[in-house]
Order: structure tokens, then C-alpha cells, then sequence
């Protein structure tokens, strides 16, 4: 019998949801907030790339994203099946959810690798 | 042949495709699910906010690496970038993008003591106490993001 491999996305969903909750709204208001509308006093442009590009920093920020990616992924998929009544189109929007998850997880990763080392 | 032996038949051959296929009715009586049903009633609309709340979470991973790689192309790319995210048009969306993002954290940390049983010296801890623990992680955690981004490692 096939195995089902929904243990391992709802893995994948639970763990991105947990570590999205901890982080992302520190990161969104740091990032996106404070340093453009200069209410922190921002690091400069080395600082921030000496921090980014630690590798340990990169290591964290690759298993935020691609987490978040498929928390993304799993969730939104099944809003479609409920919110939208199209679960007439399970195949087409798994394949959609976990394949642009997977897509942008590997686009990340090459974002990463690339990024200059301090 | 009847309609439903024809319809049957083409369903056994797509389960023979696809094993996860679905058959879907449209002839049999059902009662009609309005697409705006999750409008219906406040607990609805609450269920389909924190559903959505999964797109401000792939946003902002998006952004995270647009963020990362535009770095990577220099201190002048990244000053363009810093006046993007300032005009007011950007601002707004963010806005939104982080009230979503707040909403996903408080409803996840919420359900946190329902998904997780933790026992020490074979007695339950207390839902609230595994609740205020969740929430004082989430206060260490913005801790260490902000300092970090903000000083670096001392």
C-alpha cells in the first residue's frame, strides 16, 4: 500500500508554523519597519551583511525560510480545498502549494550559498 | 448503459491513474456550499483570517531573500531597496503584511497547550503554564532577532 505523505507535510507545516510565529514579526518590524522609517538606530550596510552572511545566521535564515515556505504550502492548500470549495482540484493544487514551496526553498538556498561571506 | 454505470466506469479508470483521485458528484443531491460561506458567521471569518495568515508568512519568507539578495549587490542596491520599503504605498501593505503576521503568531502560540502535553515528574503541566511558556519564548525570541540584527554579537 502507498504510504501516506501527509505525516511528513504537516511536519513540515507545524514546525514552519512554530518558528514563523517566533521570528517573523521581529524580523518584519526590524527590517521593514524600523531601520527604512528610521525609528532604530540602524546598522550600516556592512554590519548588516557581516551579520547576514555569518554562517550560522545563513543556516537559520535557510531553515526559516524554507519552513515557512511550506507552512505556506500545506495551509494554503487546504484554504483553497475549503475556502474556495475547489476540492475537485486536488492533484493540480497539492502539486501547486508543495511545488512552488519546494521551488523557492532551492531559490533560496541558492540566495545563500551565493551571499558574500563577511 | 445507465448514467451511473458510465460514470461509475470513468471513475474506476481515473482511481486506476491517480489513487488519490476523488470522485465528485455533480448529479447526486447535495446542498450547495455559497463560495462567501466563511462570511457567514464571526467564528467563520475568524477560521479563514487565521487560514490566510499562511500568505503573510510566504510573503515575508519571499522578501526575506529579496532582502538577502539584493544585499549581495552592493550598498547602493541596498540603499534603493531601504527607499522602496519607505514610500508610503510599501508601508501600508507591511502594515497589513504584519497584522497578519501577529494574528498567525497569537493563534498559534494559542492552540500551542492543545497540541502539546508536557508532563514532569509524571504530572501534567497546567495549560497556562505551557501557554505563558510558549509566550515567553516568543518575547526571547524577538529578543534575540532584534539585538542581533540591531548590535550583532557583541
Amino acid at each position: 500500500m502507498k504510504r501516506s505523505k501527509e505525516p511528513l507535510v504537516w511536519a513540515l507545516f507545524s514546525s514552519g508554523g512554530m518558528l514563523a510565529a517566533l521570528v517573523l514579526p521581529a524580523l518584519a518590524f526590524v527590517l521593514w519597519f524600523g531601520i527604512p522609517l528610521g525609528w532604530v538606530p540602524a546598522p550600516s550596510y556592512e554590519a548588516l551583511v557581516a551579520e547576514i552572511g555569518h554562517p550560522v545566521a545563513k543556516l537559520v535564515l535557510l531553515g526559516l525560510v524554507t519552513l515557512s515556505l511550506f507552512h505556506w504550502g500545506h495551509r494554503f492548500r487546504y484554504t483553497l480545498y475549503d475556502g474556495l470549495q475547489l476540492s475537485h482540484l486536488y492533484g493540480m493544487i497539492a502539486t501547486l502549494c508543495y511545488g512552488g514551496a519546494a521551488a523557492l526553498s532551492l531559490l533560496a538556498a541558492w540566495v545563500l550559498w551565493t551571499f558574500p561571506l563577511p | 448503459m445507465s448514467y451511473h454505470s458510465r460514470v461509475d466506469r470513468r471513475w474506476a479508470t481515473r482511481r486506476a491513474a491517480n489513487p488519490e483521485y476523488e470522485p465528485y458528484h455533480p448529479k447526486w443531491h447535495r446542498k450547495r456550499v455559497p463560495i462567501f460561506w466563511w462570511l457567514e458567521r464571526p467564528s467563520y471569518t475568524k477560521f479563514i483570517t487565521r487560514e490566510l495568515t499562511s500568505l503573510a508568512v510566504g510573503y515575508a519568507a519571499v522578501l526575506l531573500m529579496v532582502q538577502v539578495w539584493v544585499m549581495a549587490r552592493g550598498p547602493g542596491a541596498y540603499e534603493r531597496f531601504l527607499a522602496i520599503l519607505a514610500s508610503p504605498a510599501i508601508v501600508a501593505f507591511h502594515a497589513v503584511v504584519f497584522l497578519f503576521l501577529l494574528f498567525h503568531s497569537v493563534t498559534w502560540l494559542n492552540l500551542a497547550p492543545q497540541a502539546l502535553v508536557v508532563r514532569l515528574g509524571g504530572r501534567r503541566v497546567p495549560d497556562r503554564v505551557v501557554l505563558a511558556g510558549h509566550y515567553v519564548a516568543w518575547l526571547v525570541a524577538t529578543a534575540v532577532v532584534a539585538g542581533y540584527l540591531l548590535w550583532g554579537v557583541p
